[in-house]
């Protein structure tokens, strides 16, 4: 981080309404654990301690960080590879994100599972699956049970990318919750590239969001470097879609601002990007609003950021000393009705 | 008083609908059309809110039932032809198979598939494809062959926590008729003597249980008296039932109306072989659909699918061995 500009206690430079200033000061703190998390896992992964992927959510954070904040317990979540700050404003422990990305035997998927395949769907945090597109029928299976069970009042949630918009199972699960009028909230991060292919080879229409209005499903747009927009958009189609108004599609424009995983050098960005609007760290801008603002002061935030680090190395510390998963004592039987698994006697 | 097959799998539905406020029915037409077939005729009528049509989408309905059962509702998906899905297939076997293994959170979804060829009905309205299912870890794949498993069967799996598979045979709807429906039934992953005899065993599961048993009628005024093993289940597998009826006969054919590569029949052989090699008096032989899709024309269809009359051969040829 480069240092920032001290600004004078009590001067506003930024003209955002005074009733942001809590939500914005949440989601900030939520974004900068989840970046130092990042951080963190990259570190653990360099040096070998993570198995398989770790996949990362840098530039990603304001956009996340407003749709956890945006939800209540309750709602379905099923967030997406860079979702990390919604998870934890959702609820998710720091723990569980350690434990999964270590393979700890006593995280929720005990190492049968791993990285960002993580969940806990008796909280309604669904795991999602590597198919693109594919958890948005499943929120949309959870929010249609608890129809039928005459309850109301929640919304379901879940990420997809620029890419997983050309999938079929998006386009299927789309008009299924318009045509059930579902309260669907789904989360079109168009991140510019998928994997390395950028969206001109993805999509021809002037912007993802136009793609909803063939679905008869309410679209927004927004800049996904800027909190502020975040927390306005993201909160209004959530009440949109928790008031009865049917589905909501909300497409962010932003930059990834890491490889697609750690293994990954993203060479194929087009470094003008980088240095375009679309490019800039939301984190960063963050930040400089809240100083700007006069709603925190450096030593503020440098505290929050030493809180961050403490807790992720507090549970890193922890679960480096938790068992692995053992293969000796390992049930593998794949069904829950255990007498019906298939036995095949070892040669 | 006489039911079918469809009745009864029409009747198992019902009796969840009515007993089980957890159950409801997601499907292609299914709603007051009563499905293609009628499988859910009047259920919509009887139990509004809870037998719905769905968008022509198979991915999405099976999506929905495993958000469904997470949410602890027992959803029924009826896929209109059993061909189609495989448009389903990721989120049957990525999402319904995995969830319980990798959250401990139970996947309770019963997929049923109208199965196996009609004369007419051609490439994409006739296949079987339990194998395909029977190969990913974490399904259950059910393959009734009378109205009684058809219906025992279906209530079963809906009870059951784990997602189900269940083929049901579309040339057996209409044809196969039971006098009442079954008050006691074997469980889910046993196999049944449909006809007992000592000097071959035929293995069959589905429609293939009554040409098997029609072989075995044509062959015994030959002499030969032959045991026929219905499966009923694939996945679980009942092997020891198998291996038991080898021991006695010395004789294996497995019979299937899917296509020859790998598969249950290639999967019976492998496990009789592998735990009972020594009970063999002849080289275990199966007998599967052509290798090729399958033909729409009837003079084709008749000659594509194993028969009695192909069984019966085949069944002499390994007589004699």
């Amino acid at each position: 981080m480069p240092p920032m500009v001290p600004n004078v206690a009590g001067q506003t430079t930024d003209s955002r309404p005074s009733s942001l200033r809590d939500p914005f000061t949440k989601a900030f703190r939520w974004m900068l654990l989840a970046r130092t998390l990042d951080d963190k896992l990259a570190s653990l992964y360099r040096a070998g301690k993570i198995h398989g992927g770790v996949f990362l959510g840098r530039g990603h954070e304001a956009l996340a960080a407003a749709v956890g904040l945006a939800l209540r317990p309750g709602d379905v979540y099923a967030p997406l590879i860079r979702d990390l700050a919604g998870r934890l404003a959702f609820g998710e422990p720091v723990l569980d994100v350690v434990r999964t990305f270590m393979g700890s035997a006593l995280g929720p998927m005990r190492g049968r599972d791993g990285n960002v395949h993580r969940g806990r769907p008796r909280e309604s945090l669904l795991p999602m699956i590597s198919h693109l597109g594919a958890m948005i029928s499943v929120v949309n299976g959870v929010l249609f049970a608890r129809r039928m069970r005459n309850l109301s009042g929640f919304v379901g949630t879940t990420t997809i990318g620029d890419g997983g918009t050309s999938t079929g199972a998006f386009h299927e699960a789309l008009n299924q919750a318009a045509v059930e009028k579902l309260p669907l909230v789904l989360i079109v991060a168009n991140n510019l590239y998928a994997y390395s292919t950028p969206t001109a080879r993805q999509f021809v229409c002037r912007d993802l969001a136009d793609k909803a209005i063939g679905y008869g499903v309410a679209s927004h747009e927004l800049d996904g470097t800027d909190l502020a927009a975040c927390l306005e958009v993201v909160g209004r189609a959530v009440s949109r879609a928790r008031d009865g108004h049917g589905p909501q599609m909300v497409v962010a424009r932003l930059l990834r601002l890491c490889g697609h995983g750690e293994h990954d050098d993203a060479s194929y960005v087009d470094p003008r990007l980088r240095q375009s609007p679309v490019g800039q760290d939301c984190l960063k801008l963050a930040e400089q609003s809240l100083l700007d603002c006069g709603w925190a002061e450096v030593r503020q935030i440098e505290s929050w950021r030493e809180e961050a680090a403490q807790e992720i190395e507090a549970a890193v510390a922890q679960v480096q000393r938790e068992p692995t998963p053992d293969p000796f004592a390992e049930d593998w039987r794949a069904l829950s009705s255990r007498h019906l698994a298939d036995v095949y006697p070892e040669p | 008083m006489s039911i079918t097959y469809l009745e009864a799998i029409r009747e198992a539905q019902a009796r969840a609908l009515a007993d089980d406020p957890r159950v409801f029915i997601y499907g292609q037409d299914v709603g007051a059309f009563g499905g293609a077939f009628k499988a859910t005729k009047n259920l919509m009528k009887e139990y509004p809110g809870r037998v719905l049509d769905a968008t022509l989408s198979e991915d999405a309905m099976v999506g929905l039932a495993v958000g469904a059962a997470i949410e602890g509702m027992r959803p029924i998906v009826e896929m209109q032809f059993a061909d189609f899905s495989t448009v389903g297939l990721n989120q049957i076997v990525n999402q319904a198979a995995t969830l319980f293994w990798r959250t401990q959170v139970p996947c309770p979804i019963v997929v049923r598939l109208p199965s196996g060829g009609t004369s007419g009905g051609g490439p994409f309205h006739s296949q079987s494809l339990e194998s395909v299912y029977a190969y990913w870890p974490g399904l259950v794949v059910l393959t009734p062959a009378t109205v009684e498993d058809a219906y025992s069967m279906l209530l079963e799996a809906i009870a059951l926590d784990d997602p189900v598979i269940f083929c049901e045979h579309k040339l057996l709807y209409y044809h196969l008729k039971a006098e009442r429906l079954p008050t006691e039934a074997l469980p889910i992953g046993k196999a049944r003597i449909a006809r007992q005899g000592r000097d071959l065993t035929i293995v069959a599961y589905s429609a293939m249980v009554h040409e098997a048993l029609a072989a075995a009628e044509e062959l015994a005024p030959e002499g030969s008296q032959i045991e026929v093993v219905d499966l009923r289940s694939v996945r679980p597998l009942d092997t020891d039932t198998v291996v038991a009826s080898v021991a006695r006969t010395g004789r294996l054919l497995c019979v299937g109306e899917a296509w020859p590569w790998g598969g249950v029949t290639a999967e019976v052989i492998a496990r009789v072989a592998s735990e009972g090699f020594g009970l063999f008096d002849a080289p275990p032989q199966r007998l599967n659909a052509k290798d090729t899709p399958i033909p729409f024309h009837p003079h084709l269809w008749a000659a594509h699918r194993p028969t009695a009359r192909s069984i019966a051969a085949a069944a002499r040829k390994l007589l004699r061995q």
